[in-house]
């Protein structure tokens, strides 16, 4: 890979400073100088970033097809062997990520203004906003996994702060706090990935050149041959980046480890390696997974993003849909040469992405909160975007992650519109009729309702019918059958999506309004729901109108249109290219996977639309107060999200609980009784010594007896606190013995 | 300035020491004029321990600013004192806390405040001597110094058990230091001379190498403390003042991994690496079991006193790891654990000399009345969790990568996947406390219109906050003056004709990178 300079700490940089301004400043300064004082530096800073990003995107462009930007800022730790730099790199895959996450999060910072306006914590909002910007964008353009994982944390910081920023509620601080404890046990997979990587290449046996049943040499086997030389025509970008074939691993870089691994030289010494029995690329490749589950509210570790909901509805949209929660997808597609060599991982990523879709889909069908079905909702597009990058389509994911970012953020801040409306109610039985009243919030909200849902043409629809097209096709997965029972899962997945989306959207749009009566008098303040400022109506129509058109420049190569974005992107996957398989599925089943998808997005519109247009079937309430125990059951169930929550409260949470404190016993009354028992003992020796010393011994001193007495009485002395006795006594008897040895030598 | 640069190392010692005699015979009455005096001498100390970093070459990692001289028995037993990398940082790592410690208690003690600050600058004098102390009587003797000023402070400042924690931790440090005394002694017979250089050149067999690394490491272990010998560091931080706890968690705790490092392992290098898988093991109990312990407990000292015990294992972790980054990180991971406990403690004690409680039960909803206390609980809290970019991070890291690829150690990849469950549960409880404090509502009507940080205040933790973030984002700072010192530090252990008490042959180490890849096959499987 070819590097050229580029100053990308920028972009981080500006957003940390606003944060720090804003941090440390802003209480004081917002009490003087009111609100402006704030919003104008926290806005304009994310914007200045999005510029620079685009200025860089537009030098890569410029630029061969692997080329990367790179800045070194300084180094960082190297002790030993590890050598790591806070240094930034920008491949086309950092472009993408640079220009969503700058793009959308400053989008949301404009809105942010309105939404969050007349609020005491102004200040910190934004600062910790900022420095969620700050966060994401060094996630994004690491150059290696330890800044990386700087980033990784940072957005997990930022995530607790602004899912708690309404602290006093005990029920939003828990969330925080939830939310950064599951990350923490993703992090953990994370780091262990880390380490074994780290390990693994570094005692890889480098292998001669030779024909290919040679290079099986067991590790840890005769290889006295030096290594090999580093114009290995395999290699060819080793040059430009200053690693030699043979040179161990002394950094973390991406290039540096996907070098080595590209090796092949090496190759066969790395999938060589075996741990707990399984290859050292499936191990690692499962770990890292288990942290982008973390992040990425995959299973098992999704249950915190809805709880994240608390946070203010900017902060959902912004890190709980278009960002944060997709570093889990940017991680695998930045690991794409790792995980494409492990069928094993491609399988697990791709059918816990595709189970973590239909499961999520489910639970949003039948949830309330207007909040809580758009984080199902995103935990289920999520999963979409796991399923392609465990199929080995990373552009797609990529792909997905945008469009998704749009068009999510869009409904986020549509709801938050909505909420802001209504008086700060998420309840969607107490809307309903809002189009009349917020005309824009309801219009964008809908285009972006088809975007998630795949209508035709829409942004959605490119991106989400890819990704089932690629299930379908995939040869990698070990599977039955490959990849058609994840297929099916994700085509479920996507008839709840459409169903769910346009079940919010009746629910909350038309009919008539239905919380005037009783919130109206609670409040003081029952004016009937009003439209959201222009500041906040802006940037629904901006996000409206790429949730619409974004997805047009990944048009379908089956339409023999071109398909800029996987262009863009094919030199960054390009490693891992020649292990992806196809199923050779053909066009004909393309095209008929293609109708069937426009069909199921039809087919949840209007299912949605007979059950909830205007609140007029009486069938969902019929339903819902069904007596019958089937339907009951399964609707408690899916309601109450398969209680999930309560398992895991009841086992991990209260098991580590009640393991604690059974510990914290056995510290008290074991370990420290041992302690205390012993000195009871001391202390009794010591007073018979002491009766001996005055009734039996009395006075008469005995030379042998002497220096147990002593130490008897001096033990004593310790006990009732007269410490300078037995200091002065050790002294001593330390002197005199050293004065013996000088004689005796 | 030649008394300055030829005797820095006496200087940085004993200006402490004479401070505290000037204020016992001169300032014994006025407690005001001994603050002040106390807080200057300490900051004068922090000057010199900064020159000290200023001239010290990091690339050799030897024995700096060396000062010798005969002390008795002709020579044989010396005033040796020297610093590396290794005693730079701790010594730093004193002289910072010194003055934050004295500055921290003006307001909060009422009696006896000249006896007070005699005894912190007392203590500041005995714990820079064991760092630097290259002759084993000497070390000997300000190690043994240490428990006096810091047995008055829990004893009469403490709180209301503060005689049993005091004896505790008195008795408790005291056998451990007797076993080790035997063997100095010993190795004084054998040696002749009480020189360090001289002991490391000593040729012992593998059987007495046991012996005696056991006499040393028990002596080390209470003090660090490793786990089970744990008992009385939460009984002595409960009970000890605010600034008892502060040395205590910040220094003395490192004296226990310092000595185990600069002592135990290098002498006896055969003995040490038998023993590194059951210190190892030890260490990653240690961790879990004390993050474990922190999560129950319902006083906010007390649970970072176990967090400590949590940290530490960490720090015996990486030393018993016997690899470069392992050694490293645990040294790091000790100045990195001094300012953010250190900062816990002050912080906590902020606290009990507004609400004279430290139940968690009787807080909450603190952070709306107290924001820039609850900011810098925070970023401390932070610290202390290793959130990467923080000072806790970078130790932790390397700690637990050195581990991962220690070929000293059997299953050195299941203690890092046991050992990193820590640094989940660290943020369980840190978290969990910072909730039950700082979030939800208000828990009692005393917590409304608690006054936020003061001035005098600000100047104790703006310093430590600044090096927990200057330290996470550049430890390249400390590590290259650390680094090459810990490598030569642990050069006996990794010695390629080491014979170990059972005649295995010994594993090549780690990180002879050349000797494992170039030349290869030596790896072990």
């Amino acid at each position: 890979m070819h590097l050229e300079h580029f100053p990308l700490g920028l972009i981080p940089l500006l957003p940390l400073l606003g944060a720090v301004y804003a941090g440390f400043f802003g209480a004081r300064l917002q009490r003087r100088w009111r609100e402006p004082v704030i919003y104008w530096p926290a806005i304009v800073l994310p914007w200045a970033s999005f510029v620079i990003t685009v200025v860089a995107v537009a030098k890569l462009a410029g630029a061969g097809h692997h080329t990367a930007l790179y800045h070194r800022a300084w180094s960082w730790l190297s002790v030993g062997s590890l050598q790591v730099d806070v240094a930034f790199q920008m491949d086309r895959l950092s472009a993408v990520m640079a220009l969503v996450v700058t793009l959308v999060g400053s989008l949301i910072h404009v809105y942010s203004r309105g939404y969050m306006k007349d609020d005491p914590g102004f200040w910190r909002f934004f600062s910790n906003m900022n420095l969620f910007m700050f966060a994401m964008l060094v996630l994004v353009l690491a150059d290696n996994f330890l800044l990386m994982f700087v980033g990784w944390e940072g957005v997990g910081l930022c995530s607790y702060l602004l899912i708690g920023f309404w602290y006093r509620e005990t029920k939003n601080a828990v969330a925080g706090m939830k939310a950064f404890i599951v990350n923490r046990i993703g992090d953990y997979g994370f780091s262990l990935g880390l380490f074994l990587l780290f390990w693994g290449l570094f005692l890889a046996p480098v292998v001669t050149t030779g024909d290919p049943g040679d290079r099986l040499a067991a590790p840890g086997g005769p290889h006295a041959a030096p290594a090999v030389d580093a114009a290995e025509p395999g290699a060819p970008a080793a040059a430009d980046t200053g690693i030699h074939g043979g040179a161990p691993l002394t950094s973390v870089t991406f290039r540096e480890v996907q070098t080595i691994v590209e090796d092949p030289a090496r190759r066969d010494g790395i999938l060589g390696q075996r741990v707990l029995g399984a290859g050292l690329i499936t191990v690692v490749c499962l770990l890292f997974f288990l942290g982008a589950a973390g992040k990425s509210a995959q299973i098992p570790l999704y249950v915190w993003l809805p709880d994240a909901m608390a946070g203010p509805t900017p902060v959902s949209a912004l890190i709980h849909a278009a960002t944060m929660v997709t570093a889990g997808v940017y991680l695998v597609a930045r690991l794409h040469f790792l995980f494409a060599a492990s069928a094993a991982a491609m399988t697990v990523v791709a059918t816990v992405g595709a189970l973590t879709a239909l499961f999520a889909a489910t639970i949003g069908l039948f949830q309330y909160d207007i909040k809580k079905v758009l984080a199902y909702s995103t935990v289920s597009q999520l999963g979409f975007m796991f399923l392609a990058a465990g199929v080995g389509a990373y552009w797609v994911a990529i792909f997905h992650l945008m469009t998704h970012a749009f068009f999510k953020a869009c409904l986020f801040l549509g709801s938050g519109s909505v909420i802001l409306g209504c008086h700060h109610e998420q309840d969607m039985r107490k809307m309903g009729g809002l189009r009349k009243l917020m005309p824009i919030t309801a219009v964008t909200y809908a285009l972006a309702a088809c975007a998630i849902a795949g209508f035709p043409f829409f942004s959605g629809f490119f991106s989400k019918d890819e990704i089932l097209w690629k299930a379908f096709d995939s040869g990698n997965l070990l599977l039955p059958g490959k990849g058609i029972a994840l297929w099916a899962l994700a085509a479920a997945a996507a008839l709840c999506t459409s169903f769910y989306m346009f079940r919010s959207y009746f629910l909350t749009f038309t009919g008539t309004y239905r919380g005037g009566q009783d919130a109206g008098h609670g409040h003081g303040h029952g004016h009937a729901p009003h439209e959201s400022p222009r500041s906040m109506t802006v940037v629904l129509v901006v996000l409206a109108a790429l949730a619409v058109g974004g997805g047009w420049i990944g048009l379908p190569i089956l339409w023999g249109l071109p398909n800029r974005f996987e262009q863009w992107l094919e030199p960054a996957f390009a490693g891992s290219h020649h292990l992806i398989e196809s199923a050779h599925r053909g066009h004909g089943a393309e095209w008929g996977l293609m109708a069937l998808s426009v069909a199921i997005a039809i087919a949840g519109w209007f299912a949605a639309r007979w059950l909830f247009r205007d609140g007029k079937n009486p069938i969902p309430a019929r339903l819902l107060a069904s007596s019958r125990p089937a339907v009951r059951g399964v609707y408690r169930t899916v309601f109450n999200k398969y209680y999930v929550d309560e398992f895991y409260g009841r086992v991990f949470v209260r098991g580590t609980r009640q393991l604690s404190e059974l510990l914290a016993r056995v510290d008290r009354d074991v370990v420290d009784g041992l302690v205390n028992l012993w000195g009871s003992v001391g202390r009794v020796v010591s007073d018979v010594q002491g009766m001996i010393d005055a009734h039996v011994v009395d006075g008469a001193v005995n030379a042998i007896g002497a220096g147990s007495v002593r130490l008897g009485r001096s033990l004593r002395r310790l006990q009732t606190g007269r410490i300078q006795s037995y200091v002065f006594g050790l002294t001593t008897g330390f002197v005199i013995l050293v004065v013996i040895g000088y004689l005796l030598a | 300035m030649a008394l300055v640069s030829d005797h820095i190392l006496s200087l940085v010692t004993f200006l402490p020491l004479a401070g505290a005699l000037v204020i016992l015979l001169c300032l014994a009455r006025r407690p005001t004029a001994a603050g002040w005096l106390a807080c200057g001498v300490a900051l004068a100390d922090l000057g010199l321990a900064v020159l000290l970093w200023l001239g010290y070459d990091p690339v050799p990692g030897t024995d700096q600013f060396v000062e010798r001289a005969a002390w008795f028995l002709g020579g044989r037993v010396q005033y040796h004192l020297a610093c590396d990398g290794i005693s730079l940082v701790l010594v730093l790592l004193t002289a910072l806390l010194g003055p934050l410690v004295i500055l921290s208690t003006k307001s909060s003690l009422s009696q006896r405040v000249p006896l007070f600050m005699a005894m912190a600058l007392f203590l500041q004098t005995a714990m820079i001597g064991t760092f630097l102390a290259r002759d084993m009587l000497l070390f000997y003797v300000f190690w043994e110094l240490m428990l006096i000023p810091m047995y008055f402070l829990i004893g009469i400042w403490g709180g209301p058990r503060r005689i049993y924690a005091a004896v505790k931790f008195f008795i408790f440090t005291m056998a451990g230091s007797v076993f080790m005394l035997v063997a100095i002694l010993y190795c004084w017979f054998k040696a002749g001379t009480m020189d360090l250089g001289a002991w490391l050149a000593l040729d012992l067999t593998p059987t007495e190498q046991l012996w005696l690394f056991a006499a040393f490491a028990l002596a080390f272990a209470i003090k660090v403390p490793i786990w089970p010998l744990h008992t009385w560091l939460p009984d002595a931080h409960v009970e000890a003042p605010t600034a008892g706890s502060v040395i205590l968690a910040g220094v003395l705790l490192k004296m226990g991994t310092y000595g185990l490092l600069r002592y135990a392992m290098p002498l006896f290098p055969a003995a040490a690496v038998t023993a590194a898988p059951v210190l190892a093991v030890l260490g990653v109990i240690g961790i879990v079991f004390g993050a474990l312990v922190a999560w129950v407990q319902t006083d906010v000292k007390k649970l970072v006193a176990y967090s400590s015990v949590s940290h530490l294992g960490f720090v015996v972790l990486g030393l018993f790891s016997l690899t470069a980054q392992g050694a490293t990180g645990g040294v790091f991971q000790m100045l990195a654990h001094g300012l953010s406990t250190g900062g816990l403690f002050l912080l906590v004690g902020i606290l009990y000399e507004r609400r004279h409680t430290r139940e968690l039960a009787d807080f909450g909803g603190l952070a709306h009345g107290m924001p820039a206390y609850a900011s810098v609980f925070l970023i401390t809290t932070l610290a202390s969790i290793g959130l990467p970019g923080l000072c806790g991070f970078v130790g932790e890291f390397l700690i637990l990568l050195g581990t991962f690829g220690s070929s000293q150690l059997p299953h050195a990849k299941l203690l890092v996947a046991v050992a990193a469950t820590g640094v989940i549960l660290g943020a369980i409880y840190m978290l969990w406390m910072y909730q039950k404090v700082f979030l939800g509502p208000l828990g009692s009507k005393k917590n409304q219109g608690l006054p936020d940080l003061a001035l005098r205040e600000w100047f104790v933790l703006v310093p430590l906050v600044v090096f927990m973030v200057w330290l996470g984002v550049g430890p390249n700072l400390v590590l290259a003056k650390v680094g090459p010192s810990v490598e030569r530090v642990l050069e006996p252990l990794t010695a390629p004709g080491l014979v170990l008490p059972h005649g295995d042959p010994r594993p090549a180490p780690l990180w002879a990178v050349p000797a494992v890849l170039g030349g290869g096959g030596e790896v072990a499987p």
